[in-house]
């Protein structure tokens, strides 16, 4: 095992090393494997018309890999120019140590706000080192067919929540889409999404960070605890459920409700034979204000070692137009541009999700900005303990524990 | 007269010698420095000694899962012992009789998993033992054990146990082929003989077969035990690197994965990864010298 990996890393350096020496090409590192038909269809000769000598190659390695492999690369010096980069610490880190490039001041930075360039910047928010390509949001997806038949309305708040899986489960349905073999998806979709109302967002994260609060206070346990109910909602044997079987169960049309990012609509627009609409996260009285975890996830840098840094400008200056923004939220759907353009989304369940934007807040996953630097890592730690509150096997206030004791275990103003 | 340097000797064997040390022993004594350093966050490394191993070992954050990877490891290696390769003797001693008909098919069947990728193998595993659409339980049910039925690769007490028997039934056909091959090698002079003194089948199987295959048996131990302590790809094909539930099917080669590569937001530590990557190797090497040591010397060797 060791070996071959050796082996295939020094030669998919040889190869990239030999695509990368020559001028006037790029070559674009990313994780969106999905993505590379668009890339090459769409995106690459969209920049082309307006500058028709650069040779733009987008290389992606899978999801799981890349971080790895990247690395790997960038240690080797034989990474690509221009380096898709994930939200935050894990680019701060490349930047730390030198594989990224300072971009302030770098022509098309100006058309960001700084809620989207937090996600690539130093912790002193004076070095930004990523420009801000997409962000997704989380939220639910409904079968419009079920909630027909069952005569039900979205939900707006938890009770209502309740009814509606309650009466989809009475009429031999599915009522929620969603298992925890893969266990991403329980804090990534589910606990920062769901919670996202029940800690106000910004204010619960901040306070967080601040050393405020705690993960063991009523507000954050309250989520687990809402959490712990759904088992009895989900379908049989969920625990071994993937997110593949997630996301066929509710294409098949067998569920009523899917906890879904943003992302997931294009798969549905192709897989799904009917109508489907979009909820937030139910608040957890009437009358409370909805929040939403609306995620800066994609960004692009350049790499210092770059033998061809002025096309790899070029290229980033255009990432930061309109036309790129235009084209990243209309054809990449889920994925929303987050430069100040202003756009029109085509897509009717994209838009009604970026329309919550206007009557919901917007924060970022809870533990995306600093909390997931020490160790335990609390990434690792949340998706552990989520499934296993999702599983039943783990109790609310267990959960919440964990996590505390984890997080104050490096985290200085969390030992106060 | 002086002979000449062989100098045939040394051409033939250089390529191996230089693919070897370049792909193999380099990367390894390499490893070996790393686990001494340790990195900083500007990427800069500086030597510590035995810092990472003391924190391994005695960091509860980093003890507890070493522990628990290595508990999981040895539960992995044990069911995989004890199941795969008795299996893998009935079935050798089996085709290895005379007369049994379609014997090369079968052989052919048994191997042809080994043949496949194990992510592959992971996937088909995963189709069979859904809940949602997986053939299992509706098989079982033809038979009554319908309710007996479980997801057996979600749950903490089964996960482990279930991806070992489909490491079992995936690797069978090896150490059958290795048993049954030193099964045909039995001159049937010595059989014969045995027969003609009136011992019975059950009789020449224990006293006369399985002595003479015992070096083959002792080689299959060895296999498997540095096979499953360094296995890792059916876990990550299976369960991903934070391997759950509850990190139940966590290996060595999974918990070296996340510390040296990092998972998700985990970054990952090429130093504290190598010392991982180093104590596996230690724990290799202390179980292969102590097979070697007590029992491989003392296996004797039958000319025929």
């Amino acid at each position: 095992m060791q070996g071959n990996r050796f082996i295939r890393t020094a030669l998919c350096a040889a190869l990239l090393a030999a695509g990368a020496a020559q001028a006037g090409n790029l070559t674009i590192e990313s994780w969106r494997t999905d993505d590379k038909a668009l890339w090459e269809d769409v995106l690459i000769p969209a920049f082309n018309k307006k500058y028709p000598d650069v040779k733009v190659k987008f290389v992606p390695t899978a999801p799981t890999e890349y971080d790895s492999s990247l690395q790997t690369r960038l240690t080797g010096g034989t990474a690509g120019d221009l380096i898709t980069c994930r939200p935050f610490d894990k680019s701060l880190d490349l930047f730390k140590k030198g594989y990224l490039e300072s971009l302030n001041g770098k022509p098309g930075m100006q058309n960001f706000p700084d809620s989207a360039k937090v996600a690539w910047e130093t912790d002193d928010g004076k070095t930004s080192f990523c420009m801000p390509m997409g962000a997704v949001m989380h939220g639910f997806l409904y079968n419009k067919k079920i909630f027909q038949e069952l005569g039900v309305q979205p939900p707006k708040t938890i009770d209502e929540f309740h009814k509606v899986l309650e009466a989809a489960k009475k009429a031999g349905k599915v009522p929620m889409a969603l298992g925890t073999a893969d266990q991403w998806e329980a804090n990534q979709i589910v606990f920062t999404s769901v919670g996202a109302p029940y800690w106000k967002g910004e204010e619960g994260r901040k306070a967080l960070i601040a050393g405020k609060a705690r993960f063991t206070d009523p507000q954050f346990v309250a989520v687990w605890d809402e959490m712990s109910k759904w088992g009895p909602y989900l379908a049989k044997g969920y625990s071994a459920q993937t997110y593949a079987d997630t996301q066929n169960l509710f294409a098949s049309g067998k569920a009523a409700v899917v906890a879904v990012g943003s992302w997931d609509i294009s798969y549905y627009n192709q897989n799904a034979k009917f109508e489907y609409g979009a909820f937030p996260p139910p608040v957890p009285k009437a009358g409370d204000k909805c929040y939403i975890s609306d995620h800066p996830d994609i960004g692009m840098g350049v790499n210092p070692k770059s033998k061809n840094k002025d096309d790899a400008y070029k290229f980033l200056t255009w990432l930061g137009s309109q036309e790129f923004a235009d084209l990243y939220t209309n054809k990449v759907t889920g994925f929303y541009s987050l430069s100040n353009h202003l756009i029109s989304v085509k897509d009717p369940v994209a838009k009604q999700m970026l329309d919550w934007r206007k009557s919901c807040a917007s924060t970022i996953r809870l533990n995306a900005q600093i909390m997931n630097r020490g160790e335990p890592n609390m990434e690792n730690e949340l998706w552990n303990v989520n499934s296993q509150v999702l599983n039943g096997k783990m109790t609310p206030k267990d959960a919440a524990t964990r996590i505390q004791t984890g997080f104050a275990k490096w985290y200085k103003p969390q030992q106060k | 007269m002086k002979r000449a340097f062989p100098w045939h000797i040394a051409v033939f064997l250089a390529p191996a010698f230089l693919i070897y040390t370049v792909f193999s022993a380099l990367p390894l004594l390499d490893t070996l420095r790393l686990g001494f350093f340790t990195t900083y966050d500007s990427g800069h490394q500086t030597f510590v000694g035995l810092a990472n191993y003391i924190k391994l070992l005695t960091d509860p954050d980093w003890s507890a899962g070493f522990w628990n990877a290595m508990h999981n490891n040895i539960k992995f290696f044990l069911i995989v012992m004890f199941v795969q390769n008795p299996i893998a003797l009935l079935l050798a001693a089996l085709l290895s009789m005379h007369g049994v008909r379609g014997a090369k098919g079968y052989q052919t069947l048994i191997f042809l998993p080994t043949l496949l990728s194990v992510v592959i193998i992971g996937f088909i595993w995963q189709l069979i033992l859904s809940p949602l659409w997986g053939v299992s339980e509706k098989l079982m049910g033809f038979v009554g054990l319908a309710d007996w039925f479980q997801p057996w690769l979600g749950d903490e007490s089964s996960a482990l146990i279930t991806l070992s028997l489909i490491s079992v039934w995936q690797f069978v056909g090896v150490p059958m082929m290795l048993i049954y091959a030193s099964l045909i090698a039995i001159p049937d002079e010595i059989i014969e003989a045995a027969r003609i003194e009136g011992a019975s089948s059950w009789h020449i199987f224990w006293t006369i077969r399985l002595p003479l295959i015992l070096p083959t048996l002792g080689l299959v131990t060895i296999l498997t035990f540095v096979g499953n302590f360094n296995a890792f790809d059916l876990i990550y094909a299976v369960k991903g690197a934070i391997a759950g539930p509850n990190y139940s099917t966590d290996l060595l080669g999974t918990f070296f994965y996340r510390t040296f590569f990092g998972y998700q937001s985990q970054i990952g530590s090429p130093t504290m990864g190598a010392a991982v990557a180093t104590t596996m190797f230690l724990i290799i090497l202390s179980g292969v010298g102590v097979y070697f040591y007590f029992i491989q010397r003392k296996l004797q060797r039958f000319a025929f």
